[in-house]
């Protein structure tokens, strides 16, 4: 690799910082930051426009629609979007449907993930070969069949066609078994010695140690579930068990050209993410990163 | 990173083997025991609609009716390979792939490697570029359709401004698909910036600092040691794009609903309408297993790629 042998080629060579180099990092770094202050504008401009339209009564913005300030600021849009719409309901919904199906995942996914890591037991070759293949399908080609499978035992419309198919999750197991095989073994060992039967063994030693995946499946799942859109789009049809996003899908056709009203929606649709996200980060992101599901 | 390490064999660590039958036979209980209620899941809403799938799409089946109808051999597939509905869609799904993977990749790792560079207010960057991904797709497509709206929208003032005539963005032919690829990069761009941030940090800074004691320009630097260091990085995060820009459904039917005149309808959208308008669902069955291929030629080729480099390591 280029990298390493430049490297080694610079370790035996005599230290001697040169001046004459310094201009050319100070202004490489002023040119990074000009160009990461150009994109941060770029990516906040849409966002801060969505809140600043659905401040502006309606009909200010059909006469000067790309005015920034508006001397008639108000949460008139809010007003009418939170009562006179059903978004409270999407709420709950998608709230439930997100709290169970990640706390189903954790607990079930865990529980396979400590089998296939800490127990021998025999057809554990043929169930990971299966999680394996798993992996390798996506949820959206499996649609039509789906459906006709929830269709065939009257749960259309209900929590369960949501949550059922998204517990048993092929990445979730695996990362919980990687996560399990860097416990030493001998914390089991011991305690199989003692007695203690392997759920216990699960329950009480390995299941505390294991937080950082236990909050990456969890984070997963509920952001995964909360923003998912084709398959509740398909199975919720009724306004009163839709989740946050297929609702979504149907303001801009129920508000016309009250601009307000739809950015209102928008922004209300987007805010519980954005504040949780805000406010747990690091923790977030060492989850995406460490784990790179999408 | 640690999907490349997960054991994707069944390379657990192996205890001390007792050697005792009955602890094999305990072992087996408990296995079985734990890993029932996800086997018991992931039969029912993942191997049952696999195969359920597979069965159905050499059938006559119809969502009107319950089930698989009459026999139809391969006449769902040849009927699907010699629609030009279904092959304009595959390709509305291949180009939606070729205009978001470079710049999502590009911009993404550009974007990572300044911001690392940094030394103070990363996590502000970070806060900025990683939040439109948390947003739902309908409220991203609200905002940009609002963005987009002829006369009315942002970019057209914009544009208008610097003396461009703006192009009709969605309602265009020409122009929609670009509209929700730019929309997409927006939105979607902050995972693979911080999949790229995690990667640099493990880039250890020694080389930097040596390779400027040696007088290389940033730009050596960055050429010659962070992104070859990057790799691997690269790798996964080219895979993981190409096939979540391949199941793009969301924002075109939010934003376009395949049209304008089906000029970006992609694959999802047409197995959805003909499954769910039409209610063809053995034909539908077919085309959703010929897209399912091309996907499953993606990760394959990603997986032996991974592989080889792992033994070459």
């Amino acid at each position: 690799m280029a990298a390493t042998t430049l490297a080694s080629r610079i370790r035996t060579r005599p230290a001697a910082a040169s001046r004459s180099t310094d201009w050319r990092f100070r202004y490489f770094n002023w040119f990074c930051v000009s160009v990461l202050v150009v994109f941060a504008a770029i990516w906040i401009i849409p966002l801060i426009w969505a809140v600043d339209t659905s401040l502006k009564p309606d009909g200010e913005i059909a006469t000067n629609p790309t005015t920034w300030w508006s001397g008639h600021f108000t949460l008139h849009a809010y007003r009418t979007v939170v009562n006179g719409g059903n978004i409270g309901t999407w709420y709950l919904n998608s709230f439930l449907v997100a709290l169970a199906s990640a706390v189903f995942a954790v607990v079930i996914c865990s529980m396979a993930g400590f089998a296939m890591s800490q127990t021998r037991f025999r057809g554990r070759q043929l169930i990971f070969a299966l999680i394996a293949a798993g992996l390798l399908i996506p949820s959206q080609v499996l649609i039509v069949p789906m459906f006709k499978e929830f269709n065939l035992v009257h749960l259309l419309n209900t929590y369960w066609a949501l949550i059922l198919p998204s517990v048993a999750v092929p990445i979730c197991v695996l990362i919980f078994a990687a996560f399990f095989n860097g416990i030493p073994s001998e914390l089991a060992e011991s305690a199989h010695v003692d007695g203690a039967s392997w759920f216990r063994i699960y329950r009480t030693i390995y299941m505390p140690l294991t937080k950082p995946a236990i909050s990456a499946v969890f984070i997963f799942t509920f952001v995964w579930k909360w923003n998912d859109f084709l398959w509740p789009l398909l199975v919720m049809t009724n306004p009163r068990t839709m989740t946050l996003p297929v609702g979504l899908s149907q303001v801009s056709s129920a508000y016309g050209i009250q601009y307000a009203e739809i950015m209102a929606s928008a922004v209300l649709g987007a805010l519980p993410l954005l504040v949780v996200f805000l406010l747990f980060q690091r923790r977030i992101v060492e989850g995406v990163a460490t784990t790179g599901i999408k | 990173m640690a999907i490349q390490t997960l054991p994707l064999d069944a390379g657990a660590p192996v205890r001390a083997a007792t050697g005792h039958h009955s602890r094999r036979r305990e072992d087996t209980r408990a296995g079985w025991g734990l890993a029932t209620p996800f086997l018991v899941l992931y039969g029912l809403f993942l191997i049952v609609p696999t195969l359920y799938g597979v069965v159905m799409s050499f059938f006559n089946s119809s969502l009107v009716h319950n089930g698989l109808g009459g026999f139809a051999g391969p006449d769902n597939y040849m009927e699907a390979l010699k629609s030009s509905d279904f092959w304009s869609s595959m390709w509305h799904t291949v180009l939606f792939t070729l205009m978001t993977v470079p710049p999502l990749v590009v911009v993404a790792l550009v974007l990572a490697m300044f911001t690392d560079r940094l030394k103070r207010g990363r996590w502000f960057y970070r806060l900025i570029f990683f939040a439109p991904y948390v947003i739902p797709s309908a409220s991203a497509a609200l905002i940009w359709t609002w963005l987009y709206t002829p006369q009315l929208g942002l970019w057209d003032k914009w544009l208008t401004d610097i003396g461009i005539t703006p192009p009709n963005w969605l309602a265009d032919p020409n122009w929609a698909m670009a509209s929700v690829a730019l929309m997409t990069v927006w939105w979607t761009l902050g995972f693979n910036f911080v999949l790229y941030l995690a990667g640099l940090q493990e880039i250890p800074r020694e080389l930097y600092e040596a390779a400027s004691v040696d007088g290389a320009s940033p730009w050596v630097q960055l050429r010659y040691i962070t992104i070859p260091l990057l790799r691997r990085t690269t790798a996964l995060v080219l895979v993981l794009q190409i096939i979540a820009s391949l199941k793009i459904f969301d924002q075109i039917y939010l934003m376009t609903s395949g049209g304008p005149n089906f000029a970006t309808r992609p694959v999802l959208e047409y197995v959805y309408d003909i499954g769910f308008t039409d209610f063809r669902t053995g034909y539908t069955a077919a085309a959703s297993m010929l897209y399912f291929l091309v996907i499953l030629v993606v990760s394959l080729t990603w997986y032996v790629i991974n592989r080889r480099q792992q033994k070459e390591a």
